[in-house]
């Protein structure tokens, strides 16, 4: 029963219906295709650093028969003993037509330096070894494992790839025999940092980051929490606490980088504290986490509802019995969370620690908070630096590391917040 | 090491000082009619015992490793034979830094004459003699404190008040640290500027259109001039801020508003956290992924299209800075379309519109003010930005508005200034905290407005 309309104002309408009907199609495909398109950059991130990185859980090993010839060892001093020499008869005697002095060379070079340190980790551990033979597996060198891993190209000429014709007719023969070996890169999980990418690797950097974390959660919790509870629970509501609250809003977007100078004016030129060490770093990053956990804390403080308040002084606590024995209890999750995010900003943050020098070449395991150190994410940079192709490889898998690290933590907070949050 | 080991025993007798006040406080209870005659619980006397116990305590330990350091210097090098105390400053410390490194076992500078040795000898001996002193010291002042205190207890002492007390001037000082901290940042920073101002001229800085912070060692050496004309770097931080608040806004914004009106339940479930992973990368694997994976891909692209692209375009590190933002811009957005009230839409709704002409000619106008303040934070953001750009942008300070060029950043010269070894004496040093002061200033005011502005506009629908 429909009725033709004679009202000209709803013609008007219907004949600009389909125009607007359009209008908002297109828009609405706008919101999608941004949020799709912000997906893809996060695809595309995640995608380029695992395709880069993945295959640097792996580690090529050459196999060698070593002779620990008892002459080399007449000397008590196992460091003074010759193992480059004992790894170069190795090669030496898997190759005996090599005979130039240009293609030892380049034979030698096919494993890494970290061979020799290899052979006398063997001896110290087991002295009898000393006049046996006895076959080891070493690792190759860093070309030689980019090369098995596909990253150079055998097609292109010679000139044109780090590894030389010579060399890819050993390997050959070598696979050939398999005496070439691909196994879980432990020593990427084990060791510090070296200028050789096949001996690299993220151990230092996580101790570092530890001891540094760990300073740096010591101080900006206690003090975080203190802060927000006077601030929400006492403060009278005066200009000083204005002046306190704006500033602290403030602090959260000050650039990371103004706390590195900071630190450094402030911590290592006036104070005098040891440069490149957890203690200044842990000390700059609790200046950068302290308003991220203030202003979580409050907001946490805040959610509880004032009934609780009311209900603990009503019955004769004192006001800091109140806020010790009920709300602080009831806002701990939410504050709990906020830590756990500013640790995850502080674990990936690199800029301040530049400044106070964490960005030396450090290849020692730290074991304390005033030993050199440096962090994951400065790890990362100096990688990211380097010129070798397997730095590359290294770099995105330790950006993968890192990212675990940093998922585990916000999972951490997420279960945090689901498993204890209260709806009032 | 050593004082780890001092503030576990402080942590340790301070407990063991909780008991002895409590007990003490039962103790006198006995007299007055058990613990109800106290005037607070007997863990409140415990607890202003450990106070009074820990505090001096920690407060001596403080002020003692502050000031030791110095006063062991100034004492070894009055003890240096004449011919060592009378150098130069600079060389004398020198000589303090071998004294030092000899004493924690490192490498010296060449080989140690007797003299020095004998000096880090006499060091070692007053560092012992410290630690020894301060040990005493402390282990005195807590069992005298202790015993002061529990002597005291009797049933009529506030304890409970007293404790409340302090504890809460405790919870003041933590507050106060934040006040700390942005004086902390201010003195810093300036006192190392003024020095800088004091050779090159302000406006020479603000003003000037070379920027080479080269300083020479020798007065004859070629590109000795060191101009220190910060123009240059401005705009590049701007241009390249300016290239990522392109990307940022407005897939930032595009992305809020369809989260908010348009999405399904089940769809923001996914996309929003998946949005917020953007934000918790940090920004040294931003970095990476610009120089190694967006970097290559403009150049290779411009090269195709007949362009020359710096390999250092600014244009990679805007792409990656802005996709860093994204997040940063549409969670602030979410925010305040969410604070729009309901009715605001369901009388635009009810009147016929549709659901764009909604949005466009009603939520977002009402929603512009903290728009804005979100989109001011995130460029406050964006300037402030280290790792992307140190990482993907170039050193040489180029004045150009051409996007496929390399151009330089205040971040990226401060972090190229001060990385390595330093000398506080030369204004290519001191050029670092006077870009630095602006960086903070600039960001600074940028931060005031936007908070002020989006504080406003919470108020104006609550």
């Amino acid at each position: 029963m429909k009725q033709p309309t004679t009202n000209p104002a709803i013609d008007k309408v219907n004949r600009g219906l389909r125009r607007r009907y359009r209008a908002e199609r297109r828009f609405r495909i706008c919101g999608a295709t941004a949020i799709i398109t912000a997906l893809c950059f996060l695809f595309l991130l995640f995608f380029s650093i695992v395709a880069n990185g993945y295959k640097a859980f792996q580690k090529t090993y050459i196999q060698i028969d070593v002779f620990f010839d008892p002459a080399e060892f007449a000397n008590e001093n196992l460091a003074t003993a010759n193992f480059p020499g004992l790894v170069k008869t190795s090669m030496s005697s898997l190759f005996p037509e090599v005979n130039s002095r240009g293609d030892k060379k380049e034979l030698f070079y096919l494993v890494s330096p970290g061979a020799s340190f290899q052979l006398m980790q063997l001896v110290k551990n087991n002295p009898n070894l000393i006049g046996q033979q006895q076959s080891v597996w070493v690792a190759a060198n860093d070309d030689v494992d980019m090369l098995l891993k596909g990253h150079i190209d055998r097609t292109r000429p010679e000139t044109e790839r780090r590894v030389s014709d010579k060399q890819l007719a050993w390997l050959d023969a070598l696979a050939a025999d398999g005496k070439i070996k691909k196994t879980f890169n432990t020593t990427f999980f084990t060791s510090g940092d070296s200028r050789e990418p096949e001996l690299a690797g993220i151990w230092g950097a996580t101790c570092g980051s530890f001891y540094t974390l760990l300073i740096t959660l010591s101080l900006s919790f206690p003090i975080g929490v203190a802060a927000a509870v006077y601030l929400e629970e006492f403060a009278p509501k005066n200009r000083w606490t204005d002046i306190i609250e704006v500033n602290i809003n403030n602090l959260a977007a000050v650039p990371s980088i103004v706390y590195g100078l900071l630190g450094l004016a402030v911590f290592i030129n006036f104070f005098g504290m040891p440069r490149s060490t957890p203690v200044v770093g842990g000390l700059v990053l609790t200046l950068m986490t302290l308003p991220i956990i203030i202003i979580a804390s409050r907001a946490s403080l805040k959610s509880v509802p004032p009934s609780i308040r009311e209900a603990a002084l009503g019955i004769g606590a004192s006001k800091m019995q109140m806020v010790a024995h009920h709300v602080l209890p009831l806002a701990l999750p939410g504050m709990l969370t906020g830590t756990i995010i500013g640790m995850a900003h502080a674990l990936g943050e690199t800029a301040p620690l530049l400044m106070v020098g964490m960005v030396a070449f450090i290849v020692d395991i730290p074991h304390g908070f005033t030993d050199p150190a440096t962090v994951l994410p400065v790890q990362i940079y100096l990688w990211s630096d380097s010129p070798e192709r397997a730095f590359v490889e290294k770099t995105s898998a330790a950006i993968m590391v890192l990212l675990i690290f940093l998922f585990l933590m916000n999972a951490a907070a997420v279960y945090l917040r689901k498993r204890f949050e209260i709806k009032w | 090491m050593r004082t780890s080991y001092l503030l576990a025993t402080i942590v340790v007798l301070a407990c063991a000082s909780y008991f002895l006040g409590r007990s003490r406080a039962f103790a006198v209870s006995r007299s007055c009619g058990g613990v109800r005659g106290l005037h607070s619980l007997p863990s409140h006397y415990g607890m202003w015992t450990a106070l009074w116990c820990a505090l001096p305590a920690l407060l001596v330990c403080a002020v003692w490793n502050a000031a030791e350091s110095p006063i062991i210097t100034s004492l070894v090098v009055a003890g240096l034979p004449a011919d060592i105390s009378s150098l130069p400053p600079n060389r004398l410390s020198l000589i303090i830094n071998d004294i030092r490194n000899i004493i924690s076992g490192n490498i010296t500078s060449g080989t140690p004459s007797p003299a020095i040795m004998q000096a880090a000898e006499h060091y070692r001996a007053l560092q012992a003699i410290s630690v020894n002193a301060m040990s005493a010291v402390i282990l005195a002042i807590m069992v005298a404190a202790g015993i002061a205190v529990r002597n005291r207890i009797s049933p009529a002492l506030k304890a409970r008040n007293k404790v409340e007390k302090l504890i809460q001037i405790l919870l003041f000082l933590s507050s106060a640290i934040a006040i700390l901290i942005t004086v902390g940042i201010v003195l810093s920073v300036l006192f190392e500027a003024i020095r800088f101002f004091k050779v090159v001229h302000l406006s020479d800085f603000l003003f000037g259109l070379s920027w080479s912070p080269q300083t020479a060692i020798r007065s004859d050496q070629v590109g000795s001039s060191g101009a220190f004309g910060a123009v240059p770097v401005f705009a590049g931080t701007a241009l390249i801020a300016l290239i990522a608040m392109l990307v940022a806004v407005p897939i930032g914004l595009m992305s809020a508003i369809y989260l908010s009106e348009y999405a399904g339940k089940r769809f923001r479930t996914i996309a929003k956290p998946l949005l917020e992973i953007l934000a918790g990368i940090p920004t040294v694997v931003y970095g990476f992924f610009a120089a190694l994976t967006v970097a290559p891909f403009i150049r290779d692209t411009g090269g195709l299209l007949g362009l020359s692209v710096s390999s250092e375009s600014a244009l990679a590190a805007g792409l990656v800075m802005g996709i860093m933002i994204i997040p940063f811009v549409s969670s602030l957005s979410d925010d305040v379309i969410h604070a729009v009230p309901q009715t605001m839409r369901d009388g635009s709704l009810a009147l016929g519109a549709t659901k764009y002409e909604t949005i466009s000619n009603v939520v977002v106008p009402a929603a512009l003010p903290g728009i804005v303040g979100g989109v001011l934070l995130a460029v406050s953001r964006a300037i402030g930005e280290t790792m992307i750009v140190v990482m993907a942008a170039g050193l040489s300070a180029n004045l150009t508005a051409n996007p496929l060029k390399t151009v330089t950043t205040v971040t990226v010269q401060i972090v190229t200034l001060l990385v390595g070894d330093q000398e506080f004496d030369s204004p290519k040093t001191l050029a670092a905290f006077a870009l630095g002061l602006l960086l903070f200033v600039f960001t600074l005011i940028l931060n005031i407005i936007a908070l002020y502005v989006v504080r406003k506009y919470r108020e104006q629908y609550e």
